[in-house]
């Protein structure tokens, strides 16, 4: 019982990272009906950006902690949208009238672009980093089992919790929101009404490329090793979070993003680790046989 | 219009708009390019170089002040609409014309190399990649090019072919001849098994499903150490036969070897000529069968499906099961090209089957232009050939990939050699806004 609730601990705090990077695929598919397959890779550039700066803090002698982390995470943030904007702006807004596959291999094509892009200038090693955050708190303790919840879990679980409130928000009460939502539901109307199209799908890219940055930051401060691969399987995790979810829902996105951690830790608790990652395809194949829309997701309407 | 009527430049929007994107270039490049980490006692270094950030951001300011005086100084084109689509047919009209010539001097050229006075081993080595490469494309672009089903696990498929022969020829002691059609059949029946639930979906799934079925596989390959020998992969598979004569310099007693059969004498190029004209062989018949599909009512389907999936369903085409003949044929040949790359290594391993590999093929069928056959020849010449030119450059090779992926996207969004056989259209495209949306 006491390994349960400790892998419980666990999922839930993976599944929150998930879900950040989720809900970019989530908004750039809802929007313009695209995966944008470079959204992993976007996540390492901000996971790589956020290590450097934490690395240039150390050296600079800025030791007080939540400053430190704060101070990375508004860096980060800003410097990972603008790759978040060039992406779009190169790769994508070109093709926008172009047929389905285009903008979809353009963005396989940007995915290995990144990952080279960052081999190359930062080498092809793993980077590790000293833990910044430690200590915890005991919850039970038995004669054979410890559940603790680390101070890092509390802070990704808050700051998920906390960005997800405030995205949320965006999207349901401001007029960036609005326009996104309008967009959403037909283009060609949004821009008769006067919203500028290509600066709000340019937004919705900044803004999934500020949470992966988020997400990043925690991923850094969590795991304490990266290397210019992690975006691959992460990006794919998240996709399959926001597709479980129902792609389009924000909500889901969320959702999704806690389950596939939760199924992943547990998986890898309690049957073995190595097929972890075909646990969570598998669940990919399943959801879309049976509720292709997802669990959040509204069924699509077919027009000709 | 007259160059005189022009207004003046604008100097002041024009080094805005450059001050811009170089103010981009900094956000991009200041983390990226200026700190580097680097291993040193004690955990991660950090070293400068701001000089490669000043490069970049001046470069960029350079370079968008250029293209903005050019862009703002050329008379600005005025194409009325549907010019370029007839444009683009009387190319394809050209291409096919030129094809026609082309292909049987290609093919003529392929079947002499050997023979010609300046091919070399390392010569016939490298065409016999090309060659893969370029069966693996002809392969994928029956499921792409022409059912327009996009699938980036395609190397899966190439996997299982391999596995197969090589677990075939070690527990049962097979031949390559009875494992060649044996490879293909189980790569089929795993496209079916895969492609049965996810291709009613929408296209974009099934690109996920796809890639996350790739990955499947070589996870599986890569843990299940009793059956496949896990990362350290299979070695000792059994090279080919010349129908039953094989390529070894020792006779062994009361049988004949390729070059005693025919009173030649021994060489090591044998079996490097043979393979060639194996995969030339292959590739060939991947190419005809294609060719032969297009002419069929099921290859019709396929190409109308790629257009308009509705359209297709009013007029009784079962989707499914098109698309699904599709992904298995396309499949069945990623097997047989696998059991040939199994057979020619002599080794194979998980690590030969990652998804970079995928992409590599899928770029090969995307940049020669989707169901373009020639295409593709062309496509993998540049690439798989290309690369192994500029050998020295091996770690600029996959960012050269991606970006070349980007830019042929973003230049000609059908690729080099655009292919489409059914260009009468009752409306111009692009001028639905719905039309990237749209569920074909």
């Amino acid at each position: 019982m006491e390994y349960f609730i400790q892998q419980l601990i666990n999922g839930v705090t993976l599944g929150s990272i998930y879900g950040l990077i989720a809900i970019g695929y989530t908004m750039v598919y809802g929007i313009i009906g695209m995966i944008n397959f470079a959204h992993g890779d976007v996540f390492m550039i901000g996971a790589f950006i956020s290590l450097i700066m934490f690395l240039v803090l150390g050296l600079i002698g800025i030791t007080w902690i939540p400053f430190a982390i704060l101070l990375v995470l508004i860096v980060t943030m800003i410097l990972t949208s603008v790759y978040g904007w060039t992406v779009e702006r190169l790769a994508y807004r070109p093709l926008r009238k172009s047929f389905r596959l285009a903008p979809l291999i353009s963005a396989i094509g940007m995915s290995i672009f990144l990952q080279n892009y960052v081999q190359l200038l930062q080498g092809a090693r793993v980077k590790p980093i000293q833990p910044i955050v430690e200590g915890g708190i005991t919850l039970i303790q038995s004669d054979t089992f410890v559940v603790t919840i680390s101070y890092l879990q509390i802070i990704i679980v808050l700051a998920t919790f906390l960005l997800m409130s405030i995205f949320a928000y965006i999207i349901s009460s401001t007029s960036l929101g609005r326009s996104q939502r309008a967009c959403e539901q037909d283009q060609l109307m949004a821009s008769l009404l006067g919203i500028n199209v290509d600066r709000t799908i340019s937004l919705t890219f900044v803004m999934g490329a500020a949470l992966a940055a988020v997400a990043s930051v925690l991923f850094v401060l969590y795991y304490g090793v990266i290397d210019f691969y992690i975006g691959f399987h992460a990006g794919i995790k998240a996709f399959t979070a926001a597709v479980l979810g129902g792609i389009g829902s924000l909500p889901g996105a969320m959702l999704g993003g806690l389950l596939i951690g939760l199924i992943e830790t547990f998986w890898s608790a309690y049957f073995s680790i190595e097929y972890k990652d075909v646990a969570a395809f598998s669940i990919l194949v399943l959801v879309l046989i049976f509720r292709p829309t997802g669990l959040l997701g509204k069924p699509e309407i077919e027009k000709v | 219009m007259a160059k005189a009527t022009r207004p003046p430049l604008n100097w002041l929007a024009l080094f805005k708009e450059s001050g811009v994107a170089a103010l981009i270039a900094l956000g991009l490049s200041i983390v990226m390019f200026g700190l580097r980490t680097v291993d040193q006692q004690g955990g991660l270094g950090v070293q400068t170089r701001w000089s490669w950030v000043v490069f970049a951001v001046v470069s960029v300011f350079i370079g968008r002040l250029v293209l903005a005086i050019y862009r703002e100084t050329r008379q600005p084109p005025h194409t009325p609409s549907g010019t370029q689509d007839s444009e683009q047919n009387r190319f394809a009209e050209f291409v096919r014309k030129i094809s026609k010539v082309v292909a049987p001097l290609l093919i003529i050229f392929a079947i002499a190399l050997p023979f010609l006075p300046f091919s070399s081993r390392y010569i016939i080595d490298v065409a016999t990649l090309v060659l893969t490469y370029i069966m693996l494309g002809w392969g994928l672009n029956i499921v792409v090019g022409l059912a327009g089903l996009l699938d980036l696990g395609y190397v899966a498929f190439y996997a299982v072919g391999a596995y197969s022969y090589a677990l075939l020829a070690y527990y049962f002691d097979f031949s390559f001849w009875i494992c060649l059609p044996l490879a293909g059949i189980f790569a089929a029946t795993f496209g079916i098994i895969l492609g049965f639930p996810v291709l009613r979906l929408r296209g974009d799934y099934l690109a996920i499903v796809t890639l996350g079925f790739g990955e499947i596989i070589r996870v599986v390959l890569i843990n299940w150490y009793t059956f496949t020998g896990g990362p350290d992969g299979l070695s000792s598979i059994p090279r080919p036969s010349f129908f039953g004569l094989p390529f070894s310099r020792r006779v062994p007693e009361d049988s004949e070897t390729f070059h005693t059969f025919f009173g030649l004498d021994y060489s090591s190029m044998h079996r490097i000529i043979f393979l060639y004209f194996l995969i030339l062989a292959l590739a060939l018949i991947t190419n005809f069968f294609t060719l032969r599909m297009r002419k069929l009512p099921l290859g019709r389907a396929w190409e109308a499906l790629r257009e308009d999936e509705t359209a297709c369903r009013s007029l009784g085409i079962n989707p499914t099961n098109t698309k699904l003949s599709a992904f298995a044929i396309g499949a069945g040949f990623a097997g047989f090209a696998g059991s040939f790359f199994a057979t020619r290594q002599g080794f194979i391993s998980p690590e030969s089957f990652t998804f970079i590999e995928s992409a590599v093929i899928l770029a090969i069928v995307v940049l020669g232009g989707m169901g373009s056959q020639l295409g593709v020849v062309i496509a993998s010449i540049l690439l798989i050939g290309g690369t192994e030119l500029f050998r020295g450059l091996e770690e600029f090779r996959m960012i050269t990939f991606g970006g070349l992926m980007v830019a042929v996207m973003v230049w000609k969004p059908r690729g080099l050699l655009a292919h489409r056989d059914p260009t009468l259209r009752l409306h111009a495209p692009s001028h639905t806004p719905e039309s990237h949306k749209s569920n074909t």
